[in-house]
C-alpha cells in the first residue's frame, strides 16, 4: 500500500494544521468579536459551551450553546481561516436562548461562544478541542 | 457528631490498616511456602453490599504471567500521584515486603526470578472460584465488568468474541461496559447485546448522526441488593472512535460527557439511589477528574489504564477501585449503605495466583470447550524466548520491540511503528513461543501490517501527536494508552513540554543520521485506523519472523531517553 501524506492527514493527522495556523484566523476571530461586542467588555458566567474534549471527526464537530436571556449568540473556531461558525438570534418569543450545531475544524483550537444579553452586555465561554491522529488505547 | 466525610476517612483508614497487615503476613507467608486460597479471599464482610470488580480481562481464559509497568508516568497534578508510581516507590507506599507475592503481582522489578516462586497468574476458572466464594459470603453480591472483554486472543478473534461471552455468561455478571468490544463491529457488538443475560451499560454511548443517547444500550440499571437500591451507571471508552477504527461502528459517538454524567447521577438519585456506582472505561486519571467534576457518585470502578491499585483512592466523597486487567485481580468492595448514603468501605484487591487458587471445573471445562476446535492451531510452538518478552510501560516493551523487528525485517523498512496498546500478556526466560502467544500480543480484527513512506516531518508529527495523548497535563485530553513503539529510531522526550516540542534527537539507529524531516522513509506498521488498510496480517508477519530467527534474545532498549518525569 501506498499511503501519501495526504491519506495520512485525512485520518485526523490534521492536527498538523495547528502548528501552521496562520496568525491572520487569530486576528479574523479577535477581528469577529470586536464587531460583534463593537469593543465592550466581556464577562464570563452565565453562558455554556459544550463542545468534545477530542473531536471524533474533525470535520463535523457538535456544538451546543446555551445562554438563557441571551439575545443573540456568536460561536467562532478561533483558528479556522474563517472563524465564524454561526450567530443564533433569539427573539422574545424564544422558549430557551440555546442552539446546537456542527463546525468544522482546521485543527486543534480554542472554540468561542459569545452571548449577547437583553441589557446589552456581553458574556463569553471557551472551550479547547483537539483534533487528533488518535493514538491506540489499553 | 462524626460527618459523612469523617465516616469515610476512618473507614479508609481502617482499610488501610487491614491491608497492610495483609501485605505484610503475605510475604512472610510466602517465604513459608504457605500462601494458600484462604488467605488469598480472607476477608471480613463488611455493611450490607458487595461489589465484585473485573476488567480488561482481554479474553485471557488461561492463566498467563503479566509483568506490571516499569515505567508510568504522570504529568500535571498527577505527577508522582498513584498509579504513576511504579517499582520500589509503590511497594514503599502501600508496605508492601520486597520479594513478597505483592512484590510479584503489582511491580515488574525481579519478575522473571519472582516468576519461578509465585507461578502463573489468572484464568477465568479461579476467577469463577473467586466470585463464588464471595458470593458464598454475601449471595446478592453484585459482579460488573468493566469491558475489554471481548478482546485479545486467537480463539476470541475466531469466534468474534463468542468464546468470552460464554464463559462469562457462567459467571453471571449483573452489568458490563465496553471498549474493545466495538471492533468486533457494530453489527456484531449489537447481535451479542440483545441475547447478553445482563445489562450492556454505557451512558456515553451516542447515536452519531443525532447526538442523542443510543437505544442500544441502557445508561445505567437500578438493583436492590442488601435492601439497598442501587444505581449502576456505565461510562465506555469516551475515545472509541480516535483510537480505534470509527469505520467499524459508524453509528456511535462516544465522548466522556461530563455534563451527561451529572444529567444521568440526579436522574437516579431523584429516582431514590442510595448508592450510585459508576462502571468506568474512562481510565484512571479520568476517573479521578470525573469524580472530582461529578457530584453523587459513591464509588468508580475504574477500568481501561490497567492499573491495579491495592487501596482505593479517595476524591472528595467518591472512591476510585483500580482492578488490574487480564485476569490478574478481582477487587473486592463492601458497603454500608444506610439512610441513602455510603458510610464506609472495606476492599481488597485480590490477586489471582493461579497455581494457589483451585479452579473450578465447570468453568475450567467450558473454557477447555471453547478453545478445543482451535487447540491444534494455537499451540504450534514457533520458536523460544531466552528472556522475559512484555509490553506494559510507557514506552517499548520487548514484545514491541519483536513485533518492531518483525515489521523492519519481513516488510523490508527503514522505519517501524506499532501501538502502545496496554493489553497482551507476558513470557518468560525459556519459554516456548506459540502462535497463541503472538495473538494474545497481536490479537484484533484491523491487523493489516501497511509499508508505505512517509518524510521525517511526518513522522515526528505522528510521534508528538501520540505524545499528547499521554502527556497532555489535562487527563480529558488523554486517551489512555502509551507511546507509539518505534523500530528502527531512537528519540528525546521531555514530557513536561507542549505538543510539538517533546520530541527531539530522532535518530536513525543503524547510521546514527539524525531523521530528515524532508528526507522519505519506508514505513512499516500495523494497527491503523484507516479504513482499506492492506497488508499481511501481523501475526503472520511476526511468526515469519520467529521461524526465522528460532530463539529471541530480548534486551533492554535504551534508544528513548526521557527527561521531565
Amino acid at each position: 500500500m501506498n499511503l501519501t501524506r495526504r491519506d495520512a492527514l485525512a485520518l485526523g493527522l490534521g492536527a498538523t494544521a495547528a502548528s501552521l495556523l496562520p496568525l491572520r484566523a487569530v486576528a479574523a476571530a479577535d477581528d469577529a468579536i470586536a464587531a460583534f461586542t463593537g469593543g465592550a467588555e466581556i464577562g464570563s458566567g452565565g453562558i455554556t459551551l459544550t463542545a468534545p474534549e477530542i473531536a471524533e471527526n474533525g470535520n463535523t464537530v457538535p456544538v451546543s450553546v446555551d445562554a438563557p436571556g441571551a439575545v443573540s449568540i456568536m460561536v467562532l473556531a478561533t483558528a479556522n481561516p474563517t472563524p465564524g461558525v454561526a450567530t443564533f438570534n433569539f427573539g422574545p418569543l424564544a422558549g430557551s436562548q440555546s442552539a446546537s450545531t456542527r463546525m468544522r475544524l482546521a485543527g486543534t483550537q480554542d472554540v468561542v461562544a459569545i452571548a449577547k444579553m437583553a441589557d446589552g452586555s456581553f458574556v463569553k465561554a471557551s472551550s479547547t478541542v483537539k483534533v487528533t491522529i488518535g493514538g491506540c488505547g489499553g | 457528631m462524626i460527618n459523612r466525610r469523617d465516616f469515610l476517612q476512618v473507614s479508609m483508614a481502617a482499610s488501610a490498616v487491614v491491608g497492610a497487615s495483609g501485605f505484610g503476613n503475605w510475604s512472610r507467608l510466602a517465604a513459608q511456602q504457605l500462601l494458600t486460597q484462604d488467605q488469598l479471599l480472607d476477608f471480613d464482610t463488611f455493611g450490607n453490599v458487595s461489589l465484585i470488580h473485573v476488567t480488561d480481562i482481554h479474553a485471557q481464559l488461561k492463566p498467563i504471567n503479566f509483568r506490571e509497568p516499569s515505567i508510568n508516568i504522570g504529568v500535571g497534578d498527577n505527577k508522582g500521584q498513584v498509579p504513576h508510581i511504579t517499582g520500589a516507590d509503590f511497594r514503599k507506599l502501600y508496605g508492601i515486603d520486597d520479594g513478597s507475592a505483592f512484590h510479584y503481582a503489582l511491580t515488574s522489578d525481579d519478575f522473571a526470578a519472582l516468576g519461578q516462586t509465585y507461578g502463573k497468574v489468572g484464568g477465568l476458572d479461579r476467577v469463577s472460584t473467586v466470585i463464588n466464594s464471595i458470593r458464598a459470603a454475601r449471595p446478592d453480591a453484585l459482579l460488573l465488568d468493566g469491558g475489554d472483554t471481548w478482546h485479545g486472543s486467537y480463539t476470541c478473534y475466531h469466534t468474534e468474541g463468542q468464546d468470552m461471552v460464554n464463559v462469562m455468561n457462567a459467571l453471571k455478571p449483573d452489568a458490563m461496559t465496553f471498549h474493545w468490544e466495538f471492533t468486533l463491529g457494530s453489527d456484531r457488538v449489537r447481535d451479542i447485546v440483545q441475547e447478553l443475560p445482563f445489562a450492556a451499560l454505557g451512558a456515553n454511548i451516542y447515536d452519531a448522526e443525532w447526538d442523542e443517547p443510543a437505544e442500544d444500550f441502557e445508561p445505567y440499571k437500578f438493583f436492590v441488593r442488601g435492601g439497598v437500591k442501587i444505581a449502576v451507571i456505565g461510562q465506555a471508552f469516551p475515545y472509541m472512535p480516535i483510537a480505534n477504527p470509527g469505520w467499524m461502528f459508524p453509528e456511535y459517538s462516544f465522548g466522556i460527557r461530563t455534563e451527561r454524567m451529572q444529567e444521568v447521577v440526579d436522574e437516579v438519585r431523584g429516582q431514590g439511589a442510595e448508592l450510585v456506582v459508576l462502571l468506568s472505561h474512562n481510565g484512571f486519571d479520568v476517573d479521578k477528574k470525573m469524580a472530582g467534576l461529578v457530584k453523587g457518585i459513591d464509588v468508580v470502578l475504574s477500568g481501561h489504564t490497567h492499573d491495579a491499585l491495592p487501596e482505593p483512592v479517595l476524591v472528595g466523597e467518591t472512591i476510585i477501585v483500580a482492578s488490574g486487567s487480564n485476569g490478574k485481580f478481582v477487587s473486592r468492595v463492601d458497603l454500608d449503605v444506610r439512610d441513602g448514603r455510603m458510610m464506609g468501605f472495606r476492599h481488597k484487591l485480590i490477586p489471582i495466583f493461579s497455581d494457589v487458587i483451585e479452579p473450578d471445573k465447570a468453568v475450567s471445562d467450558l473454557i477447555d470447550a471453547q478453545r478445543a476446535p482451535y487447540e491444534t492451531a494455537m499451540s504450534e510452538v514457533i520458536g523460544e524466548t531466552d528472556g522475559v518478552l512484555y509490553r506494559r510501560g510507557n514506552f517499548n516493551g520487548t514484545w514491541d520491540d519483536l513485533i518492531c523487528d518483525a515489521l523492519l525485517s519481513e516488510r523490508e523498512a527503514d522505519i517501524a511503528l506499532s501501538p502502545g496498546v496496554r493489553w497482551g500478556p507476558s513470557l518468560m526466560p525459556g519459554d516456548q513461543i506459540t502462535r497463541e502467544d503472538i495473538f494474545n500480543a497481536t490479537s484484533m480484527t484491523y491487523p493489516n501490517a501497511y509499508r508505505t513512506e512517509m518524510t521525517g516531518e511526518l513522522i515526528k508529527t505522528i510521534m508528538e501527536d501520540v505524545a499528547d495523548n499521554i502527556f497532555n497535563p489535562d487527563p480529558y485530553y488523554q486517551q489512555g494508552g502509551d507511546m507509539v513503539r518505534l523500530g528502527g529510531l531512537g528519540y528525546r522526550i521531555d514530557v513536561t513540554k507542549p505538543q510539538g516540542a517533546r520530541i527531539s534527537d530522532i535518530t536513525m539507529l543503524k547510521t546514527g543520521e539524525q531523521l530528515d524531516p524532508s528526507k522519505s522513509y519506508v514505513v512499516a506498521g500495523w494497527a491503523s485506523v484507516n479504513e482499506g488498510t492492506e497488508g499481511p496480517e501481523i501475526w503472520n508477519v511476526v511468526e515469519d519472523h520467529i521461524r526465522k530467527i528460532g530463539t529471541v534474545h530480548p534486551t533492554e532498549n535504551t534508544s528513548v531517553k526521557v527527561v521531565g518525569a
